[in-house]
């Protein structure tokens, strides 16, 4: 197993004293975000995780990938106990991450400066600049690129890094609907190229469905695992036919949610 | 052809609109002397204001005067910038050190730099240097001030994706925290080079014995009105053109951003 999650749970101590605020955690008491979570990671694997906003999805990467603590249990990473962020684990935001005072080649060598050779490393740039179709735009910009061709940019930068894991937190959340279909295919080729292990955040079920190995259903707070699927599909998967129809249906009744409207 | 009115009005006329501006400023000088028959030692007219710059510009003494001041200017400033930007930077990130510094900066900062004329001619004596002094006093306080609120402002996660791909020490200051603060840095040192031109003149009124400030002053004890305003009208222009260069740094492409986030 690549990461495994043993009885994670993660409190907070409630600081804020706006009144707003009283109804759900009164201020001075603990706020449980995580509860009891348990469940393991194959590596190589593709793993979604999906929840109601503010269940405590990004925290829980968080702690993964050793930016945050847990309150009790533990995280393993390829057996060993982890609790520093690694620079094998690169995260990709919700937020534009480029830095926008550098061209695109430029942003993509932020993540090259472990290869010291200088024409290695030049011929490595290009190489994952092309590999994310953004071939000719290596001296643009951010704000000459469209919002697609940006966060293309930001994962050609983690993963020139040959990150052992890649964690991307609703990645694609802020594009628009073909940007989102197109950037879900180039997932799919990343994940079959590259031997890593991928953990992704996202809100849209058909988004998890489509590209995870595995699909973990999280409550809302305080969080628990409601569903660990494994989806053994070859891509590409069309969410109309069964059993994956079936599957989908299942997941929009565990949210709560109707899958015909 | 049919060019939207728009683009007539508000794009190629406004160079227009603004020598229009001076055309206007220029007829009301020009009327008001006529119409109250103002003497040229109060108020000389445009025409004896041209004839004062004429002269001064054949006798060398515009360019010389401009070129001590700018002199003073150039060096006080790059100075004071050299100084503050990295001290700014570094007060940003580390809490301590601003904890320490920052209270003596806001206790000088107020303090006028021509309150410190008499000091800076105990220290430096007469010529350029105390000149010098006052014009790096005036803009590195305020530079300290922008440089800090410029790191303060740096979005989160830029921060964060830094240290996500492990950029440290003089790799983050250089390719991430300067960068990120650089939008408020070139506007501080706009405004900062504004107060500067501000200060010097004053400061040679006082401090030296040449550059524009000396030839106003100098000018108005030999009761020369019309050089007076030559003099001002020259501080004016070079510091359009001051602003102007500054504002060029706000194009480079790795500044630009800042005005075309989306």
């Amino acid at each position: 197993m690549k990461i495994v999650v043993q009885d994670l749970n993660k409190c907070f101590l409630e600081r804020r004293h706006s009144i707003r605020f009283l109804g759900q955690c009164p201020p001075g008491t603990e706020c449980r975000v995580l509860k009891d979570l348990n469940f393991c990671i194959e590596p190589g694997s593709f793993t979604c995780f999906i929840g109601p906003s503010g269940c405590g999805k990004s925290t829980l990467m968080r702690i993964i990938a050793g930016f945050d603590s847990a309150s009790s249990g533990k995280v393993l990473i390829d057996g060993e106990e982890c609790s520093a962020p690694s620079s094998r684990h690169v995260f990709v935001f919700q937020e534009d991450g480029l830095f926008p005072w550098l061209t695109v080649w430029q942003n993509v060598a932020i993540g090259a400066r472990h290869i010291h050779d200088h024409e290695e490393r030049a011929e490595q740039i290009m190489e994952y600049i092309d590999l994310v179709g953004l071939a000719g735009f290596e001296g643009h910009y951010p704000h000459q690129l469209s919002g697609g061709m940006r966060r293309r940019a930001e994962v050609a930068r983690a993963l020139i890094v040959e990150p052992d894991i890649l964690f991307m937190d609703e990645p694609f959340g802020a594009l628009d609907f073909v940007t989102r279909l197109q950037m879900r295919e180039e997932m799919v080729n990343v994940h079959t190229m590259f031997d890593m292990t991928i953990l992704f955040i996202t809100h849209d079920i058909d988004e998890a469905l489509q590209l995870g190995d595995q699909v973990i259903v999280f409550s809302d707070r305080p969080s628990t695992v409601k569903a660990d699927i494994k989806l053994d599909f070859p891509h590409p998967r069309d969410l109309g036919a069964e059993p994956l129809a079936r599957i989908r249906r299942e997941v929009y009744y565990l949210m709560g949610l109707h899958p015909a409207l | 052809m049919c060019l939207p009115a728009g683009f007539i009005w508000g794009g190629v006329m406004r160079p227009v609109k603004s020598l229009l501006g001076f055309a206007l400023f220029l007829a009301l000088w020009y009327g008001a002397r006529k119409l109250l028959d103002v003497p040229v030692y109060m108020l000389p007219g445009p025409s004896d204001v041209a004839r004062a710059l004429k002269e001064m510009a054949e006798s060398g003494q515009l360019f010389e005067s401009a070129v001590a001041s700018l002199y003073r200017v150039t060096w006080g400033f790059y100075l004071a910038v050299a100084v503050s930007v990295p001290l700014g930077l570094v007060m940003g990130r580390i809490r301590w050190v601003s904890d320490i510094v920052n209270p003596v900066i806001q206790f000088l900062r107020p303090i006028s730099p021509l309150a410190w004329i008499p000091i800076a001619l105990m220290w430096f004596g007469i010529g350029d240097k105390p000149a010098v002094f006052l014009i790096f006093l005036s803009a590195f306080f305020p530079m300290v001030v922008f440089t800090v609120s410029g790191v303060a402002g740096i979005r989160e996660t830029y921060l964060r994706v830094a240290d996500n791909f492990g950029l440290r020490g003089l790799d983050l200051y250089m390719k991430v925290i300067l960068p990120a603060a650089m939008p408020e840095i070139v506007v501080g040192l706009r405004i900062t080079l504004g107060t500067a031109w501000l200060v010097i003149v004053a400061a040679e009124m006082i401090a030296v014995k040449s550059g524009l400030g000396y030839l106003i002053i100098d000018a108005r004890n030999s009761l020369r009105m019309d050089k007076v305003v030559a003099g001002m009208l020259i501080i004016g222009v070079i510091g359009l053109v001051l602003d102007h260069l500054i504002r060029l740094l706000e194009r480079l492409p790795w500044v630009e951003w800042s005005t075309r986030r989306q």
